[in-house]
């Protein structure tokens, strides 16, 4: 079951040496940068001295600002000719990070992709429907590499335009699906109102989450919609893309690939190494990219590493699912909160849809916290009373996960925008 | 026996007016509604002609609604007609969960819609004490 037995069930001790062989290659790469030339003469680092994974806190580390900053060619460690594609991420703010791939880059990123699915049990005889974008987005093309490379048929639909995915995964009985949390529970109900139920009348056996940080409850929701087994996956197109982390069968924690990233998890303020199990912002290191190496790169995403070997006998260690974002927190009266907490309470209460909006206000220069969720119509009984219990639950419950009360809004079905693409989840309209 | 069906609606402009509209459309009528609402929301009841038409073609637009069975008795449209009701249930020790009526004679007949916990014995009961009991049909009759 395991697609690269010697790296993969590689011995601690060799992993770490293959670490630090891998590190210093990298270093060397990374003089070829003008970026990091230059960002090692101003902090009078000589790169050649640091040699262990210890080390490398003496690097400052890199930010998205630094790769737009840098745009077009400061982080580029090749010549021109040796690049054969470019991925980027859409910039909210202007210039998008782009990233270099040689086609050396592209076989190795490749495998790691391949190594991840078919941890999750994809083979050459799965038929492989790849429902995220295409283009300058890694998932769509990152994803569809390592698919082919094993072997399974896949179907490169891209995202979007329900009708025609229902119809491939009915006429070619797909067995895999890679898609965006959100979308995959949008796309059972609309299954189901064409009349047909996802859980029988298709064929998915495993579904891949990907591009959406989701909590378990989410994937509890998506896996009893297909009956299918759903895996957590993480990547970001700075690393190239998805293949950095994977659940094996276990389903309890992403196996992150140690050969090819060295991970420190660190207090985002401080930058502080975290202790192993304590919530921090990941670093990211590249060790095998030849075309755009980045050191300590900033995630923004926080998790913490669990420790424990994992019984599938990989010994890459695992992080935590992604449990937020450093820049999707929002702060309430006082209080951080992350709208996957959100999600986690709402996703366990049976009553209320997959689709929910977090709205904050502000109103008579008081703050409100708002949460919509749409009535599921299969469990309304046409008792008030009830919904009010389920609304003070909600409240109660969310409070104990946030520590403030926010107004639970009930909305009928449909009435919250539905996506295709990442959903929008938070609406700030407090005006400062 | 009598049904009705309830309603889903959030306390926003027009989301009753398209409960009614797709009703009146589908040529379903209405001999009877009630509106109770909680923060932000409320529950639509509704006595229609044709329940189970109705029901169909609301959650057919995907609005959450159900359909249950309720009591709907005759009752006089006199000072103490609903006494005479609720004094028999309370000695059954039954509690009404819910009620509304609408006069159909006025000064003789009112119809009173009841919800209550053990709905089959209730209705033993009333009938027992010699009381009308309405099916859907005969709601519309009057
Ligand atoms: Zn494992």
């Amino acid at each position: 079951m395991i697609w690269d037995k010697a790296i993969e069930a590689m011995a601690r001790d060799d992993l770490m040496k293959l670490q630090e062989k891998k590190l210093q290659h990298t270093l060397r790469r990374c003089q070829n940068t003008p970026y990091y030339r230059s960002m090692f003469k101003n902090n009078h680092i000589d790169p050649s001295s640091i040699r262990t994974a210890e080390d490398v806190h003496h690097i400052p580390p890199t930010s998205k600002e630094d790769l737009r900053k840098n745009f077009p060619l400061g982080f580029l460690a090749t010549s021109r000719d040796e690049v054969v594609r470019i991925h980027s991420s859409s910039g909210t703010t202007g210039t998008p990070t782009v990233i270099y791939h040689s086609s050396e880059d592209i076989d190795a990123w490749s495998d790691l992709v391949a190594r991840s699915l078919y941890m999750t049990g994809v083979r050459n005889t799965d038929v492989f429907q790849n429902m995220m974008s295409y283009g300058l987005f890694t998932g769509g093309l990152g994803m569809h590499y390592g698919a082919e490379r094993i072997g399974s048929m896949v179907i490169p639909i891209g995202a979007g335009n329900t009708r025609r995915q229902i119809w491939f995964l009915r006429h070619f009985r797909s067995t895999v699906l890679h898609i965006i949390p959100s979308y995959a529970l949008l796309l059972s109900t609309l299954i189901e109102a064409d009349g047909l139920d996802p859980r029988k009348d298709l064929n998915i056996h495993i579904i891949l989450l990907g591009a959406e940080p989701h909590s378990e409850e989410t994937r509890r929701r998506v896996q009893d919609s297909f009956t299918a087994h759903a895996y957590n996956s993480y990547g970001l197109s700075e690393m190239n893309g998805p293949g950095v982390a994977f659940e094996c069968l276990h389903q309890n924690g992403m196996h992150l690939w140690e050969d090819a990233y060295l991970m420190e998890i660190v207090k985002p303020e401080t930058l502080e190494p975290c202790k192993p199990g304590e919530l921090g912002e990941l670093l990211l290191t590249t060790l095998d990219r030849e075309a755009t190496p980045l050191l300590r790169y900033r995630t923004k995403d926080l998790t913490y590493i669990m420790e424990e070997p994992c019984p599938c006998g990989r010994t890459h260690q695992r992080i935590a699912r992604i449990q937020g974002r450093t820049d999707d927190m929002f702060i309430f009266r006082g209080v951080n909160i992350f709208p996957i907490q959100i999600e986690k309470v709402l996703m366990n209460v049976s009553e209320v849809g997959s689709n929910y909006r977090i709205i904050l206000d502000r109103d008579d220069f008081k703050d409100t916290l708002r949460i919509e969720v749409e009535i599921i119509p299969e469990l309304f009984f046409g008792d008030l009373l009830r919904l009010e219990r389920l609304q003070e639950r909600l409240r109660g419950e969310l409070r104990s996960e946030i520590l403030v009360t926010p107004e639970v809004v009930f909305v009928e079905p449909g009435r919250l925008p539905a996506t295709e693409g990442k959903a929008v989840r938070v609406i700030d309209q407090r005006k400062l | 026996m009598a049904h009705q069906i309830s309603v889903f609606a959030e306390n926003k402009p027009g989301r009753i007016e398209k409960i009614t509209r797709l009703l009146s459309e589908e040529k379903v009528n209405i001999r009877a509604i009630t509106i109770s609402s909680a923060n932000g929301f409320g529950v639509i009841k509704i006595l229609p002609d044709q329940p189970k038409k109705g029901y169909d073609i609301l959650r057919s637009n995907n609005i959450p609604t159900y359909l249950q069975e309720v009591i709907a008795v005759i009752i006089p449209d006199i000072p103490g007609g609903l006494h005479q009701i609720s004094f028999v249930l309370n000695k059954y020790n039954l509690n009404i969960e819910d009620a509304y009526g609408f006069v159909v004679e006025s000064g003789k007949k009112a119809v009173l819609v009841l919800q209550v916990e053990n709905q089959p014995q209730a209705q033993e009961i009333l009938k027992h004490n010699g009381f009308q009991l309405l099916s859907d049909e005969e709601i519309y009759r009057f």
